[in-house]
């Protein structure tokens, strides 16, 4: 019972972290069809912007909020100058984004040096709650709580302000909402760079646990295409469901048949694209 | 192609000059640039096959080279526990290179577009996870070593970097054409009608599905014949030929070079070998200026290298 | 006016001769060909070997045997097929004498054949495949670094007769280094009367141990982890969030600890106990020497990488030094490599076996903080120890490689 609790706590834990990464991939798809191979570079990034800053300042949230402003800046910047020449062409737009991955993690190479690290966990939230037999870090609750409000929140902004409607508009039909009157471009460039800073914001919350290391980039891709595609591609509410069903199996999976922990992952994925590719929440 | 020729001349003589130098080329430089381009031929055949997919049919496969890489295990496994003859080894690695893409094919070929990226993806991870696990037979992360030197073909001489560039030009040579001779097939032509508009090819009373079944297989056929002579260039195999970083590196080819051309692909493979190699002898930092490279290609040229001039496709 | 024409003479004859002389006196350099990755997630530890390297050279002015030393690096990516790409460069384009590095097994593995093929002599300063100098030794092949088992086997019969520890739970890297490093602790462990309880296994990509670690029992007597980089990292500071860290005794391979990741660690590291050739902390004139100019010289504490091809680089050396310079009889060298016994290495004494891999001492080191900095104290050795630990090779070799 102790074991079934914790695992699905951290299951929970999981499907925080790939929530933050996986919804800016899915808006990134939603609105602007880029598959963007260097959302795993965002993720880098932000964690460790968040380290230098933290170097200087012990501060967590001083490093997040920076990392989720220039990772955002970077984002944005990146759709406005490169990828927005190629509108309404997938491929040439994806295989930019493969040279923008590449550039990153060299030039994240160059700047901080190899080593691996880990940032500080914020002092209030050190140590773990024990209640029974079941031990569980408070910082890792923290992180669901968190992940959860930046869920309500991005589902508000979604359902009940206008840039939402926008938004959603875009989702569904992008020359349509581009006649009615909406700015596509700019829209695109502002979702693209709140992708962006999501997932920045995702590698920040991680950084205590799973800290910043080379090649953290590719190693965090194909979990997020994973929660994408079983989400629905374009959908935040996909996004959610998806996060969490893949760090439930994900958690359990590696516990209960660790023959097969490489295929845990993508099990589910290539399951929903034989069955249903659209994934639980998508369109086609 | 007869018609495109006027409008974009130098393509032809480009063709025949790099056709020349890879023929005639060899025998005058140094074993290390041999070597370099029977990797480029190797790694075309290669790219070639993901353009029956990519350029063709209009299915983007971010997983091709698992194909590519079970065939050479398949004759890994073959030559080194089973001790199997030239002949057995090669068979084997492309029945089961070729069966594994017939059984995927079934998976793979009612999606489309980002779904077939996503699909085809996940099986690539699902294979490098195989090769990783399945220690007895693949050796995991090791690898299989000790694969034999091809030492005669046809009774003639085979060991030593230029007998085997030539065998690989051989193969490469024999490889497009039928590539060629497929695309230009009513078959070919077909595909790329699909690529154009799939609904209006069901229309007319084509089965898309399986022509796309078709092409898949095909392709994995030609890149399970790349991984033969992969597996013998290299005397070992390791997960490294399947991962997602080979396959990404595959995709950039074929983009780069030029989708739907079957040239463009040769000559991105040809590029980032030869760019990889050079940069990489020099700095340290050869992946932060492929990166821009490739950035700057693609603003340059979207369509590809060898789709430069020709009009944009919408 | 005619004693100008003697002296001019004179000069020009002294100034050719000198000309000439210079010319003819100095030989071509020695042409070492080195490659390790540079790009990739392994970046860092390529690196540290290749600084260490560097370090060495430098101390002896990048000459040895009479003749100049040129370096030659190239990055191998840690991709096997680019390390053989590399190797036929630097040995067939560029016509090194000698070649040195690897890091990953999987690219020792892949360079054997190619390496004996080519009769050019190579030196593994850290690729640590138990095989590779066992059945699939290679005659042109040396290593100056470890075998996995190695250390493992010493520490084995540490754990359970002076640690007193009964019952253990592993949780190691999945691929060929965690189990032979799991196996060799295994062996000797068990044979002591020790019993392993259970093998947790992990793959190379997690970076989330918690599935794990939430199976550990907490009455087992001691956890051994064998983990390395930036998994060594998370593992430290996961292990501490589950509230295992003061519950269960934690004891590892030496790279869990090692001073490649050691530094980024906090308190939650504190008394770990691991066992490894080498410690950044090992108390010996020869070694403070050498971490002291590596601290300063590149602002960070040696970690395993760094010193294996310091000592790899004194090895070398001392091979060529041992034949006058001349490289060029390669079988010489290789000869040359398996007999030196150069002194003065930080780690302590190093003899080479038969099968070309060390016999070396193991340090039982546990990490302490010093001066406010972490680091591995040495707290127990145990000399001599060979890759086939007391079994005679023949007996030790009937045996299969360790495997999961």
């Amino acid at each position: 019972m102790t074991y079934f609790i914790v695992q699905s706590l951290n299951g929970l834990f999981s499907a925080a972290l790939l929530f933050l990464i996986a919804s800016g991939l899915t808006l990134a798809f939603g609105v602007m069809r880029i598959v963007n191979i260097a959302h795993g570079s965002f993720y880098m990034l932000g964690v460790y912007v968040a380290y230098s800053v933290a170097a200087r300042t012990s501060s967590l949230l001083a490093g997040a909020l920076l990392a989720v402003l220039i990772v955002g800046a970077v984002g944005f910047l990146m759709q406005r100058l490169f990828l927005r020449r190629f509108a309404s062409q997938p491929l040439p737009q994806m295989m930019m984004t493969m040279g923008f991955a590449l550039f990153f993690r060299d030039a994240a190479l160059m700047i901080w040096g190899g080593d691996p690290f880990t940032l500080a966990t914020p002092r209030w939230l050190a140590g773990s709650m024990e209640t029974g037999a079941i031990v569980f870090p408070w910082y890792r609750l923290f992180v669901i709580a968190v992940a959860a409000l930046v869920g309500v929140g991005l589902w508000l902004i979604n359902e009940r302000t206008l840039i939402g409607a926008r938004v959603r508009a875009t989702v569904d039909d992008p020359e349509i909402a581009a006649a009615t009157g909406i700015n596509v471009t700019r829209l695109s460039g502002g979702v693209f760079a709140v992708g962006a800073a999501l997932a920045a914001f995702g590698g920040v919350m991680g950084g205590p646990i799973l800290g910043g290391y080379a090649g953290m980039d590719f190693d965090l891709l194909p979990l997020a295409f994973v929660v994408v595609i079983v989400g629905g591609m374009g959908s935040l509410k996909g996004a959610l469901i998806g996060a969490i069903v893949v760090g439930m199996i994900d958690n359990f999976g590696k516990a209960l048949v660790p023959e097969l922990s490489y295929f845990t992952l993508f099990a589910p994925m290539v399951l929903m694209l034989a069955l249903k590719p659209t994934g639980f929440y998508g369109r086609a | 192609m007869a018609g495109r020729n006027v409008s974009r001349p130098w393509r032809l003589p480009l063709v025949i000059l790099l056709a020349s130098f890879l023929l005639v080329g060899p025998p005058f430089l140094s074993a290390y640039w041999v070597g370099l381009l029977t990797q480029v031929v190797i790694l075309g055949i290669l790219a070639m096959s993901l353009d029956l997919l990519i350029g063709y049919t209009g299915l983007p496969s971010l997983g091709h080279a698992g194909f590519f890489g079970v065939a050479a295990y398949g004759v890994g496994v073959l030559s080194t526990t089973y001790h199997a003859g030239l002949w057995t080894s090669v068979a084997g690695g492309f029945a089961i290179g070729t069966g594994l893409a017939a059984l995927f094919g079934l998976i793979v070929s009612h999606v489309r577009d980002v779904y077939f990226l996503m699909i085809t993806m996940a099986l690539g991870m699902v294979l490098w996870g195989l090769s990783f696990r399945w220690i007895p037979v693949t050796g995991g992360d090791n690898g299989i070593s000790g694969i034999p030197r091809l030492e005669t073909l046809l009774g003639l001489p085979a060991s030593g970097p230029i007998p085997y560039y030539y065998v690989a030009l051989a193969v490469f040579v024999l490889c497009s054409a039928l590539m060629t001779m497929l695309v230009k097939s009513p078959f070919g032509l077909t595909l790329q009608g699909i690529r154009e508009h799939e609904p209006r090819m069901r229309s007319l009373g084509f089965n898309t599905w399986l022509h796309g079944y078709v092409s898949y297989v095909c392709a994995g056929a030609f890149a399970s014949i790349a991984g033969i002579m992969w597996a013998y260039y290299n005397g070992f195999v390791s997960p490294t030929y399947l991962d997602l970083t080979a396959s990404s590196e595959l995709f950039l080819m074929v983009t780069l070079g030029g989708p739907a051309t079957l040239v463009g692909p040769v000559i991105g493979a040809g590029a980032i070998v030869i760019l990889k190699n050079v940069i990489s002898a020099y700095t340290a930092r050869w992946l932060l200026i492929l990166g821009i490279v490739y950035i700057v290609t693609i603003l340059w040229a979207p369509q590809g290298l060898w789709n430069l001039g020709r009009e944009r496709r919408s | 006016m005619s004693a100008v024409r003697p002296v001019a003479v004179l000069l020009v004859v002294i100034g050719s001769a000198t000309f000439i002389g210079a010319q003819t006196s100095e030989p071509p350099p020695i042409k070492i060909g080195f490659m390790v990755p540079l790009s990739g997630g392994n970046a860092q530890n390529g690196r540290d070997i290749l600084n260490g390297f560097m370090m060495y050279l430098d101390e002896i002015g990048y000459r040895a045997g009479g003749r100049r030393i040129d370096l030659i690096v190239e990055d191998d990516e840690a991709i096997p097929a680019v390390g053989l790409t590399k190797a036929r460069k630097l040995i067939e384009r560029d016509e090194v004498h000698v070649m040195a590095g690897a890091l990953l097994s999987s690219t020792g593995y892949a360079l054997a054949p190619y390496i004996t093929s080519m009769k050019i002599p190579m030196v593994y300063p850290v690729v640590s495949a138990d095989d590779l100098t066992q059945r699939r030794r290679s005659d042109w092949i040396v290593r100056t670094g470890w075998s996995g088992s190695q250390p493992n086997h010493a520490f084995g019969e540490y754990a359970y007769r002076t640690l007193g520890i009964r019952s253990v739970v592993t949780i190691a890297l999945d691929y060929a280094f965690g189990w032979e490093s799991v196996g060799g602790f295994e062996r000797t462990f068990v044979a002591g009367g020790g019993r392993i309880q259970q093998k947790l296994w992990v793959p190379l990509s997690v970076h989330d141990f918690a599935p794990y670690l939430a199976q550990i029992p907490r009455d087992v007597d001691a956890v051994y982890a064998l983990l390395l980089g930036r998994s060594a990292l998370q593992f430290m500071r996961q292990y501490q969030e589950f509230g295992l860290k003061g519950r269960v005794k934690l004891i590892g391979g030496g790279t869990t600890t090692d001073e490649h990741v050691l530094p980024f660690m906090g308190d939650e590291a504190l008394g770990t106990i691991t066992a490894l050739h080498y410690s950044a902390a090992l108390d010996t004139p020869a070694n403070k020497t050498f971490a002291e100019t590596y601290r300063t010289r590149y602002k960070k504490v040696p970690s395993y990488y760094s010193e294996s091809m310091y000592t790899g680089g004194k090895w070398l050396i001392a091979a060529i030094n041992a034949i006058d310079g001349r490289v060029e009889d390669r079988q010489s060298l290789i000869d040359a490599l398996k007999r030196v016994k150069p002194d003065g290495l930080p780690r302590g004494p190093v003899t080479l076996d038969e099968y070309g891999n060390p016999v070396e001492n193991v340090y039982i080191r546990r990490v302490d903080r010093v001066n406010g900095q972490l680091q591995n104290t040495v707290i127990d050795t145990f000399p001599n120890v060979s890759q086939f630990w007391k079994y005679a090779p023949a007996d030790y070799l009937r045996e299969p490689l360790y495997a999961r």
